[in-house]
């Protein structure tokens, strides 16, 4: 396949995500495999994109919900496929960072949590997602055992927003706050509350959490 | 002389409605509901329902549902503490109450949303008691200077203690509803008293789309036990929680509704029950809920017309604003909504005094609310026949100086036919100017402190009292408190 062809599929891949059409992402990972192509090359040159534009479609205000979550639905499937492949491989795609998320025990909500989960997933980081109604203790212990890089932790009430504290100070008193970054949201969650309960981020909708977290990741590998 | 109209609404065609009826019928059949509860399961089970082999999911053959609406009472009478005065829910008849469980007030010296004290709540239950248009208490704040364990117990008792008015509230915690029933009950002198009187109505919400989680659905069996009417909160968010179109959010509301219905009818054959809602827009952009969207309100307005046709007391909350502070968003929003639950006969409305989607309450804003609730009230009167004729035998002997202020017609009539409001401006631009440019906001908010000057407790029974506060200390010890807030000396 020359280079032309391949900027065709490409462009075909980025479509695909744009316009949240996942049968075409699906059939177009397929053929990359087919085709024997580098498909960390595909992902990065093909799909990527795909999803950035997205990100500037609904911060153009072009793209709403329904836009935003078809897109990260879509570049997850074309992964699905891609994932075993690059396993089989062993050439592993850099995942940026692998995050355990869930929404607080005692809430049931989980539609922000889910939002934020995709759109992070799209954006090629590693997920664990507990769903919700997620005890603290749980939060935790995935954490250590999947060696996390970050907990995140939804809240759609005031009050179990409450546990998004009691998790910080139950990391201080088993001393592994300095382990793991906790980025906290949710509809009652503000940056103030973020602030007072000593998390390292927030994020007010499911864009800014992801950009806090790239932000995030990009200091720790600094370090 | 002729009968008058009450001006009405109905927002669906008649077609439109039976149409979304069947398919309710067709989805309780068919995909059924969830249903985490125990309990309830087997009430279902044994009622006929499909357990289905997951061991949750639970499907409604269409005799059960028309059994249940045959069942369940098409009017419900509540009553206030004295128990002599009654209030219909039923009919066209319109009950407002201030919006419930509010978790931030809007300070207005401060002007911002802070966490509600007990001071605040108690003034503005106070506040709430005061206020004629408002025919029902809610539990509109909750407290945060009590542990989060109590804090649904706690807002009732402060309820109960400081209005004689019915009041609308509900379990956040299973265990709860054990110590708001007894607190009921020392109110009301007993349970049988508390059974042929009742004084609240008790918030059932179902999870959308179609589930009933363990605390919801035993809230509905206890109550439907003690005759306690529940208000079913279904709350389908358009395109997020429910389909995306109006009518099939509906499709799902009517059958969230009567699948507790079904559970309450099971428990206790005849079991009141209020066919209600906070479903909503959901804003696609934001990721929000507007309750003062148009298209919120058109959703309450159908599923009211529809809960009115199967016969059942009718709820929802509307009369609210998304604003965050009292702005002219706020007026126009809790306006609209008020006049068209007003229009659609709704039984029970739940707003006045709330912003931010169901956050915060403002007792500046519950004032101005007041206004509005009287509108509305005013505006289903209608116009009615008061002469006849209407108005010729008026102009007799009519001369070029001619006018009506002084005609005794005139002073009989004019407090009767046109409402009075406190808090509007309708002065003069140079009074206005005089009394230093006042907005309906600063207004509303010096006559709040000129109300609650004179508020006191309205529970004078000293042996209800006592045993109420023994009631709330004992379970506010469970949970570390050694004593409960003190009362506010002054609520000014």
């Amino acid at each position: 396949m020359d280079e032309k062809q391949k900027q065709q599929l490409w462009t075909k891949m980025k479509e695909a995500v744009i316009k949240g059409d996942n049968q075409a992402a699906v059939e177009l990972a397929k053929e990359a495999i087919q085709l024997k192509l580098d498909l960390t090359e595909t992902i990065e040159k093909g799909f990527v994109p795909g999803i950035r534009r997205v990100g500037q479609l609904w911060e153009e205000g072009e793209y709403f919900l329904p836009e935003l979550i078809s897109s990260a639905e879509c570049m997850k499937q074309a992964m699905a496929v891609l994932q075993p492949e690059l396993t089989k491989n062993k050439d592993s795609l850099e995942t940026k960072a692998r995050i355990v998320i869930g929404t607080v025990e005692g809430d049931i909500h989980d539609i922000g949590k889910n939002l934020v989960s995709s759109m992070l997933q799209a954006n090629g980081f590693e997920i664990i997602d507990l769903g919700a109604d997620v005890k603290l203790e749980k939060f935790i212990a995935t954490a250590q055992e999947k060696k996390a890089d970050f907990i995140c932790l939804s809240a759609l009430l005031t009050t179990t927003m409450t546990g998004q504290q009691r998790l910080i100070e139950m990391l201080k008193e088993q001393r592994l706050r300095e382990k793991f970054k906790v980025v906290v949201g949710g509809a009652p969650v503000t940056a103030q509350w973020a602030e007072s309960i000593g998390a390292d981020g927030y994020g007010e909708n499911a864009l800014a959490a992801v950009r806090i977290i790239e932000q995030l990741t990009r200091q720790r590998r600094e370090k | 002389m002729k009968p008058t109209q009450r001006p009405k609404l109905e927002i669906l065609s008649p077609e439109l409605a039976h149409q979304i009826i069947d398919e309710a019928f067709l989805l309780l059949e068919r995909q059924g509901v969830f249903v985490e509860n125990e309990e309830a399961l087997e009430l279902l089970r044994s009622g006929g329902a499909q357990v289905q082999s997951n061991g949750r999911q639970v499907c409604f053959p269409r005799r059960l549902v028309e059994e249940s609406l045959h069942q369940a009472p098409a009017e419900i009478i509540l009553y206030d503490q004295s128990g002599s005065r009654a209030y219909l829910v039923g009919q066209d008849e319109v009950h407002f109450n201030p919006g419930s469980a509010a978790v931030t007030i809007l300070d207005w010296p401060r002007q911002e949303q802070r966490k509600p004290l007990t001071q605040d709540v108690v003034r503005f239950v106070c506040l709430a008691d005061k206020l004629p248009a408002l025919h029902f208490q809610s539990t509109g704040l909750i407290a945060s200077d009590v542990p989060e364990e109590i804090a649904d117990s706690y807002r009732l008792y402060l309820a109960l203690i400081f209005s004689s008015k019915p009041v609308v509230t509900g379990t956040f915690r299973e265990a709860s509803f054990q110590v708001m029933k007894e607190m009921l009950e020392v109110v009301r002198g007993g349970t049988s008293s508390l059974r042929e009187k009742p004084l609240a109505i008790f918030d059932a919400c179902p999870s959308p789309p179609l589930k009933w989680s363990r605390l919801t659905a035993q809230s509905l069996i206890d109550s439907a036990r003690l005759g306690i009417p529940s208000e079913i909160i279904s709350m389908g968010m358009t395109g997020a929680t429910s389909p995306v179109t109006l009518a099939g959010t509906l499709v799902q509301h009517v059958a969230e509704n009567l699948s507790g219905l079904v559970i309450a009818q099971l428990a206790q054959p005849g079991a009141p029950v209020i066919f209600g809602g906070s479903p909503s827009s959901f804003d696609m952009r934001q990721g929000t809920t507007p309750m003062g969207a148009i298209e919120t309100m058109m959703i309450d307005s159908a599923y009211a017309q529809i809960g009115k046709q199967l016969n059942l007391p009718t709820h929802a909350y509307m009369g609210l604003s998304d604003a965050k502070t009292i702005d002219a968003q706020a007026g126009l929003e809790s306006g609209i909504g008020a006049v068209l639950a007003a229009l659609s006969g709704i039984n029970v409305v739940s707003g006045p005094g709330m912003l931010d989607f169901e956050s915060c309450q403002s007792l500046e804003k519950l004032l101005i609310d007041h206004e509005i609730c009287q509108m509305a009230y005013r505006l289903i009167e209608g116009i009615s026949q008061r002469d006849e004729p209407l108005a010729l035998d008026l102009f007799a002997g009519i001369r070029p100086d001619y006018q009506f202020l002084t005609m005794e017609h005139t002073r009989r009539w004019y407090r009767e036919e046109h409402l009075f409001l406190q808090l509007v401006d309708r002065s003069t631009y140079g009074d206005w100017l005089q009394a230093g440019k006042k907005t309906l906001a600063a207004r509303a908010h010096e006559e709040v402190e000129k109300l609650l000057r004179e508020a006191e407790p309205c529970l004078q029974d000293e042996i209800k009292l006592k045993e109420l506060q023994r009631i709330m200390l004992h379970e506010a010890k469970k949970f570390g408190l050694t004593s409960l807030p003190a009362f506010p000396e002054r609520l000014d």
